[in-house]
């Protein structure tokens, strides 16, 4: 690759670099003021794409282009206020798992409106009224409409920066930054100020998505893939710092493409294929940084918050009426295979209810008393999962030798994985676990040659006597209640007392010898050791394993099953498990919208009972008690 | 002008105040005193609106505040300098004050209160003059302070509410602090304020109330609190 070519593909960079820019700077000033996470941002960012279109095409020419572009950075802007309105104002003082998920039920309704407005297809917009042509550069031809958003990034960021320094509304942002108690006690009332925030970052996101339109087709998927790009460069520039977002913007954007411009290289022994990496370049770039420097590159450490959210309630052994339910259930379960001879899909249910279970049960190990908001559970899932398959396929392992083998797998990985992710805390933490998971399966995703890519692993079926529905639902329900008992006992030992200390304030327990972060780290193994468990027997119920069954979306269902049955106690995984699983299989099989339906589902959770199934059922018992 | 009858408050279940009742009359320069812990800063935090849980009725310049937001407090006021400072770290001396910056308002009669500028505020406090670009977080406890309550008076209060002036500062900026609250008391404001310290409220103060536990124990003229041992040595001194 000639230096020519280096640079060329550089001057590309800084164009992708103001869409990365566009999106992630209203990202880091809405977190900054509101301290929400807004994973809908993605969606605002796509629904840009979407408006743009429309304006480009009904519209047409260059006031259908380019004031579509502003029309549609307004149009987003107030939808970004209504959301704000309607919603987060309602959950500013609820636990920051509750906004992450009420904010990622957003991208399923709005991910399903648009599906439903604007139909499947990609859609192609027109290409820039005025700037159709390229300019010559270093004997290549570069779109003047790169160019031009090349340098859009950097103008836009100076702008940012003349409004929060010279205006008031910058000066109110940049304290409301700092403390937002202390602004409203100056007679500054928050609520516009928030609201108007919200509608600016949204504005901007919009206005990226715009952009976007002349260079590539609007599509469903992008809401995902550009919340994880915000993300990355929100947290690899420092949480609020606009500078700093667009200079990760362009280290990202730079890495990736010097990755695409050297394509594949030759190193003698072995040959890279540099454009391979593209998808995991910017989450090695994340967790590079994150490593230096936790806080992101100008980031600062975040000063004491002020928490305006409730404590947690310290969580409490098994009543005894608790405990005979529970041997009820259990009964229940154990007589399941003759109960349900008439319909045997009842058994397949059930499996899935059961891996449901312990994957839940892992996760709420070290998201509730470990507080620990994990958003890649999913990864050990899929290390347990695909380490069960791929011995079965390569080595010829044996059912019980795979099934052992799971749980090493993915105890390995979170080892690794977790002893950089307890360095952080909070929504730091909540990225990097997301990205170590990112690449897990960016990783099983692009190495084709072990893990059959896409297409997955196949034909692992479970041998003689578990070939049968019946014993292999015992099998699953032995290791289930194991995995429950087992962690449940942990949380009332010494080690669960230590973790919880630590969750509650890491200075006081340090300051009684316990050392924090290796309990935590230790719990993060264990969870992810367990979490192996379910992938291990969830690949031998489904006969194979896919990359896709190990996506986000699966860290996030167990994140909703667990907030569904209720965070703050050691009951509501299993429930939130169980009733997610059953409505998965049932309710959302029969629905386009099965979306929209599970978003609804969450809002309506997250508004309504913020202790989850069990919570609520809990405090109607309290209340009977009392009366 | 402030009128507090049985206020209690909490944190989460602990209760904190208990039934408390004080009055801060126009013009006057009232002290809230007792030990660490008596309830001093929740006092006035719960006149302010910032304790989530409270009960009782807090009635200023006429009316019942104490259903209202911080902000709505605030707007009406009643200004607040807490004991912590909350000095806006990455902003200036400058950006501070005009983040506190309210319109002039009357009191309920029609006279008007007190109209505070950052250059008056730079007269009353000229250690601030030699340093309006300078980052909040670059300043020494006692600019702190004083740039504190010059960011309370730029919303031009009716009322301020003083949390600890004296605490953790130089003696010579103590001074000028006492000084500072005889100044804003010609000027017609009026002042709640806590401390623990009887010789500098003895400088500025006009009546005291005394807390310990969260109740009121004694309330008197400053000048019959300065006579009663018996009422310093169970409630004030360590």
């Amino acid at each position: 690759m000639t230096l020519n070519a280096l640079l060329f593909q550089a001057l590309n960079g800084l164009s992708s670099a103001s869409g990365l820019f566009f999106v992630a700077v209203g990202l880091s000033l809405i977190f900054g003021v509101s301290r929400i996470i807004n994973i809908a941002h993605g969606s605002l960012y796509m629904l840009g794409t979407y408006i743009a279109y429309s304006f480009a095409t009904h519209v047409g020419g260059g006031l259908g282009f380019w004031g579509g572009i502003v029309a549609t950075a307004v149009l987003v802007g107030l939808i970004g206020g209504l959301i704000e309105i309607l919603l987060l104002r309602r959950i500013y003082r609820a636990p920051e798992l509750f906004q992450l998920l009420a904010t990622f039920a957003l991208v399923l309704v709005i991910n399903d409106a648009t599906l439903a407005i604007w139909g499947p297809e990609d859609l192609f917009g027109p290409r820039a009224p005025g700037l159709r042509g390229a300019v010559e550069l270093l004997g290549r031809h570069l779109p003047s409409y790169d160019l031009f958003l090349g340098a859009l990034g950097p103008v836009v960021l100076v702008i940012l920066h003349m409004i929060l320094a010279r205006t008031r509304f910058g000066r109110l942002v940049r304290a409301a930054t700092q403390d937002r108690e202390m602004l409203g006690a100056l007679g500054v009332n928050q609520t516009l100020l928030f609201t108007s925030v919200f509608a600016l970052g949204a504005a901007l996101a919009g206005f990226g998505g715009a952009l976007q339109v002349a260079r590539e087709p609007a599509n469903l998927a992008t809401d995902l893939t550009a919340l994880g790009d915000a993300f990355v460069v929100v947290v690899v520039g420092g949480m609020g710092s606009i500078t700093g977002a667009y200079l990760a913007a362009v280290i990202i954007a730079e890495v990736k493409a010097i990755c695409i411009g050297l394509g594949t290289v030759d190193f003698g022994l072995f040959s890279l294929n540099f454009s391979k990496l593209t998808l995991v370049a910017e989450f090695l770039v994340m967790a590079v940084v994150l490593i230096a420097r936790p806080y992101g590159l100008l980031g600062r450490a975040q000063a004491t918050v002020r928490t305006i959210a409730e404590p947690e309630e310290p969580i409490r052994p098994a009543s005894s009426s608790l405990t005979a339910s529970a041997a009820v259930v259990f009964a229940l379960l154990l007589a399941l295979p003759w109960l349900a001879r008439s319909s045997p899909y009842l058994l397949v249910l059930g499996i899935d209810v059961l891996i449901a279970v312990i994957f839940a049960v892992s996760l709420h190990f070290i998201a509730g008393p470990g507080g620990m908001h994990s958003f890649g559970h999913a990864a050990y899932f899929g290390l347990g999962a695909y380490g069960a398959a791929l011995l079965v396929k390569w080595c010829g392992a044996t059912m019980g030798l795979a099934l052992i083998a799971a749980p090493l797998v993915a105890l390995f990985g979170a080892l690794m994985f977790g002893w950089f992710s307890v360095r952080l805390s909070g929504v730091y933490l909540a990225m990097l676990t997301l990205a170590f998971a990112q690449i897990v399966w960016a990783t099983v995703f692009q190495w084709e040659a072990l893990t059959g890519g896409s297409n997955g692993v196949i034909g692992i079926w479970p041998p003689p006597p578990f070939d049968q529905a019946n014993t292999y639902f015992w099998l699953t329900l032995v290791l289930a209640v194991g995995a429950v008992l087992s962690l449940r006992r942990l949380l009332f030992a010494p080690f669960g007392y230590a973790m919880r200390a630590g969750r509650d304030s890491a200075l006081r327990a340090e300051a009684i010898g316990i050392d924090v972060k290796r309990v935590h780290w230790l719990a993060f193994a264990i969870a992810g050791a367990v979490g192996g468990v379910a992938g291990g027997l969830f690949a031998f119920a489904k006969g194979s394993i896919s990359p896709e069954t190990i996506h986000v979306g699966r860290s996030i269902d167990g994140l909703v099953m667990v907030l569904l049955g209720g965070i703050q106690t050691l009951t509501g995984p299993v429930v939130g498990a169980t009733v997610f699983a059953v409505l998965q299989d049932t309710v959302m099989r029969q629905t386009e919208y099965w979306r929209a339906l599970l978003g609804g589902i969450i809002l309506l959770l997250v508004l309504a009972f913020p202790g989850g199934i069990v919570g609520a059922v809990m405090r109607l018992v309290g209340k009977a008690r009392a009366s | 002008m402030l009128t507090v009858e049985r206020l209690s408050a909490w944190y989460d279940a602990a209760q904190i105040l208990y039934d408390l009742s004080l009055e801060v009359r126009r013009g006057e320069v009232v002290a809230l005193m007792g030990r660490n812990g008596a309830g001093k800063s929740t006092t006035l935090k719960a006149i302010m609106g910032l304790v989530a849980r409270r009960r009782g009725a807090v009635c200023f310049n006429g009316e019942d505040i104490s259903r209202r937001q911080p902000y709505e407090i605030a707007r009406r006021g009643l200004g607040y300098t807490p004991e912590d400072r909350r000095i806006f770290a990455d902003l200036t001396v400058m950006e501070n004050l005009d983040v506190g910056r309210q319109a002039p308002r009357r009191f309920a009669d029609g006279a008007p209160a007190p109209v505070w500028t950052p250059e008056r505020l730079f007269t009353l406090f000229p250690n601030l003059a030699e340093m309006p670009h300078r980052l909040g977080a670059r300043m020494s406890g006692g600019e702190q302070q004083m740039l504190a309550v010059a960011r309370t008076l730029m919303g031009n209060p009716l009322l301020v509410l003083l949390d600890e002036p004296s605490e953790g500062i130089a003696p010579l900026i103590v001074e000028q602090m006492a000084n500072t609250i005889v100044a804003l008391k010609t000027e017609g404001l009026s002042i709640l304020l806590s401390e623990q310290n009887i010789r500098f409220a003895r400088l500025v103060s006009d009546r005291v109330y005394v807390l310990e536990k969260g109740q009121i124990r004694w309330h008197g003229t400053m000048a019959e609190l300065a006579d009663n041992h018996e009422v310093q040595r169970a409630y004030l001194t360590v």
